[in-house]
């Protein structure tokens, strides 16, 4: 009798599991072809979250227009890098995916070769976003947009102080010293003083790179530690804005005036010009000694995964959509949020592009922009901005500093080259 | 159902096996198997799903991790390039990561003690009131039930925040002081007055809860015979009635403090991270360990070996301690 209650227990337990299981069953989150048409195979389409209104439904109507595969969309909020990384380890991660694709994806065979879709027309992609998608001659990512940065200032507030927009770094410092009240302060580089925001903006600005052609060390130069060191002024002399609410990708800071200038992307162009109507002006971040100004761009890359069970079919939409769909991508590029195409021909053809504030972020991007080499992996990027950082906020010694840096990134370097 | 069970232990093993030589005296060794092998089955079947849990989602991905660290695991977990051990030589070398262990270890010698006399100071005082006691433990209690996460997003964006209108710069501004960046600022360090305050905020009240409980297991008789023997109220009679009579309790407490703060990464990571990574202060190990390993840099073995230092790290200073505190000694 005992037995039979616990016997009971033990299959009610039983059933129960059973029921999980199988609920699980139906639901793996692949193939269930929501937001899909036509026939084919499935195909898991990544994006990360876009802030903009309308891009996740614009990006589905795309997927549902094509019809050689049934497409599904995953809009992705939180640390997408992070989580595409890990889901390419796995079967169930995505066919189609937006990543940059990083060095180590690629050498580690886990995304596919997409050099041929782009032929004929690679000349027709921006060749500063192009050259970080090419490894050793091959293509791994197809550009979708071109996304870049520059600085933004409050025209009122300059001509309150008498001061012009600064074409040097020096007077970078000393204008964002002049504007800065005690209501207000001079320049908004990030909470953390600058260091994520710029990364390696500043040493193009005079005239050095991360990683040189040949795949070596491009800053190991006396000038790097002169240009780093003249951002610790800024901190020094208490011109930035710290700990404001919203970081600098957001253009909350400027707008709420608490800042008269503020380094942030192109995408917050439409609310600037929104709320402040004609008091502002953009420039790239200006040259330091013999250098040039520069602004970053960067762009994310339709990547196939390697352990797609469809990679053919895979490529065939990435082709479909981010190749010859130059409707889809005019679209992607300027409805919502605001991007260059990263398609020279596109990118002429927008209207959007050709007057006030966009016009001159083309410009800065065709004339002196520069991308983040494919070498300059993250191992790099964490110790080059764990020295900027103490360099602007601990007065560290630029030099000494960078000598680790230097160290640390030739190393780096050495191990992805082998 | 129809035997009488007045007590479910005894009912599972005394009670059985009196119950078998009576039913059946010609084979007295089989039900004894039997009633051993039934034992076993329910034994696995209680122990069993925890058991399996444990090993699949505790022993296998630390016996996984310790392998990954011998190996050039880049962006991968089936590594085929075995390096040794390289990947811990370079940690132990690599200043980022033994500068997150002092980082950590500054913490730690902080955090532990100052949570304890909070909590205890806490504990006294709402012990000797005589109204309103329990309105008083809830509130303390309460910021307990918080998450690290929420009063971390709190701390930064409301309370530290580094402009004019933040609630510390406000409060501060009405006495003319110009507007700290909280967290920003390295020198003087103020972002540990923020990571600490949110940790005592949210900690203090649970332990007080802890202390309350060993005050109110004291007996009065000993705060009696004290006063009978002419001990002054106050410092004397905490200093050599309610200390010592609280041992116990301290050492679960401290033991307590010293794992959390080794868990420490919810409000380090959500007060101090941005979407371009961590400032290379206040960075301690896991977070450290988390940009390197589950970052965009996948470097498993790398970030495995850092684990597995760290494991090593937390079993001396727990077994020492165990050790130094007389952990399980009966006490007398």
């Amino acid at each position: 009798m005992t037995v039979s209650r616990r016997m009971l227990l033990a299959a009610g337990a039983a059933t129960g599991a059973g029921a999980a299981l199988s609920a699980c069953g139906s639901n793996t989150g692949r193939g269930d072809g929501s937001g899909s048409a036509g026939k084919g195979p499935a195909l898991q389409q990544w994006y990360h979250q876009y802030g903009e209104q309308g891009t996740e439904q614009a990006v589905q109507r795309y997927a549902a227009a094509y019809d050689k595969a049934r497409v599904t969309v995953q809009w992705r909020p939180g640390n997408y890098d992070q989580q595409t990384a890990a889901a390419l380890l796995t079967d169930s991660g995505p066919d189609v995916f937006e990543g940059s694709p990083t060095l180590d994806q690629i050498r580690g065979g886990q995304v596919v070769d997409l050099t041929d879709l782009i032929e004929g027309v690679k000349d027709d992609f921006n060749p500063a976003v192009l050259a970080p998608k090419t490894y050793r001659g091959r293509i791994w990512g197809i550009p979708q947009v071109i996304d870049m940065q520059m600085l933004f200032y409050r025209k009122s507030l300059l001509a309150k102080a008498h001061i012009d927009p600064p074409t040097t770094l020096d007077e970078l410092v000393d204008a964002a010293k002049a504007l800065t009240s005690k209501q207000v302060k001079g320049l908004f580089l990030g909470n953390d003083g600058g260091a994520g925001a710029l990364g390696g903006t500043p040493l193009y600005a005079a005239g050095l790179e991360l990683v040189t052609e040949g795949g070596k060390v491009g800053f190991d130069d006396p000038a790097a530690a002169r240009t780093l060191g003249k951002l610790h002024r800024l901190y020094a002399d208490k011109s930035l804005l710290l700990g404001a609410p919203a970081d600098w990708s957001d253009p909350s800071a400027f707008l709420q005036g608490l800042t008269a200038m503020q380094w942030t992307g192109l995408w917050a162009l439409p609310q600037v010009q929104k709320e402040l109507g004609d008091d502002f002006g953009v420039l790239p971040f200006p040259k330091d000694g013999s250098g040039a100004p520069t602004v970053p761009v960067g762009a994310y890359g339709a990547a196939v995964s390697a352990r797609s069970k469809h990679k053919d079919a895979a490529k065939a939409f990435v082709k479909w959509l981010w190749v010859d769909g130059t409707a889809d991508q005019k679209d992607f590029a300027l409805s919502y949020g605001f991007h260059i195409p990263a398609r020279i021909s596109l990118a002429k053809q927008a209207r959007q592009l050709r007057e006030g504030a966009a016009a001159d972020a083309v410009r800065f991007t065709t004339e002196h922009s520069f991308a983040e080499p494919l070498l300059w992996t993250q191992a790099s990027k964490t110790a080059y901005q764990d020295a900027v950082n103490r360099i602007i906020r601990d007065g560290a010694s630029p030099d000494g500093q960078l000598r680790t840096v230097v160290r640390k990134v030739s190393a780096e370097l050495d191990r992805v080259q082998r | 159902m129809k035997r009488s069970a007045p007590d479910p232990p005894t009912d599972l093993l005394t009670g059985r096996e009196a119950a078998a030589p009576a039913g059946s005296r010609r084979r007295p060794a089989l039900p004894a198997l039997r009633t051993r092998g039934r034992d076993a089955l329910w034994f696995w079947i209680f122990v069993g799903p925890f058991a399996l849990g444990l090993g699949v989602f505790t022993y296998i991905p630390l016996a996984w991790s310790v392998y990954l660290s011998f190996f050039d695991a880049h962006n991968t977990v089936t590594p085929d390039h075995f390096i040794g051990l390289g990947n811990y030589t370079s940690m132990l070398r690599d200043g980022a990561f033994t500068g997150s262990l002092t980082t950590f270890a500054a913490f730690c010698a902080f955090i532990v003690p100052a949570t304890y006399l909070l909590s205890l100071a806490l504990a006294l005082m709402v012990n000797r009131l005589r109204r309103a006691q329990a309105f008083f433990r809830s509130v303390f209690f309460l910021p307990a039930a918080c998450s690290y996460v929420v009063a971390a997003l709190i701390w930064k964006m409301s309370i530290f925040n580094g402009v004019r209108f933040g609630l510390a710069n406000t409060v501060l501004g009405w006495f003319g002081a110009d507007q700290t960046a909280w967290l920003s600022t390295t020198s003087p360090p103020w972002y540990w007055l923020v990571i600490v305050t949110v940790r005592l905020w949210l900690q203090a009240g649970f332990y007080m809860i802890l202390f309350l409980a060993g005050l109110q297991r004291i007996s009065p008789v000993l705060y009696e015979a004290a006063a009978v023997d002419g001990a002054r109220p106050g410092w004397q009679v905490f200093r050599h009635i309610t200390f010592p009579q609280l041992r116990a309790t301290s050492v679960a407490v401290v033991l307590l403090l010293v794992i959390n703060a080794f868990q420490a990464f919810d409000e380090f990571y959500n007060l101090l991270s941005d979407a371009r990574g961590y400032p290379p202060y206040a960075r301690p190990p896991l977070v450290y360990l988390y940009f390197t390993a589950l970052g965009q840099e996948q470097n498993l073995g790398y970030g495995s070996a850092g684990a597995v230092i760290l494991a090593l790290i937390i079993a001396v200073v727990t077994v020492g301690q165990a050790r130094w505190f007389g952990l399980g000694r009966k006490e007398d």
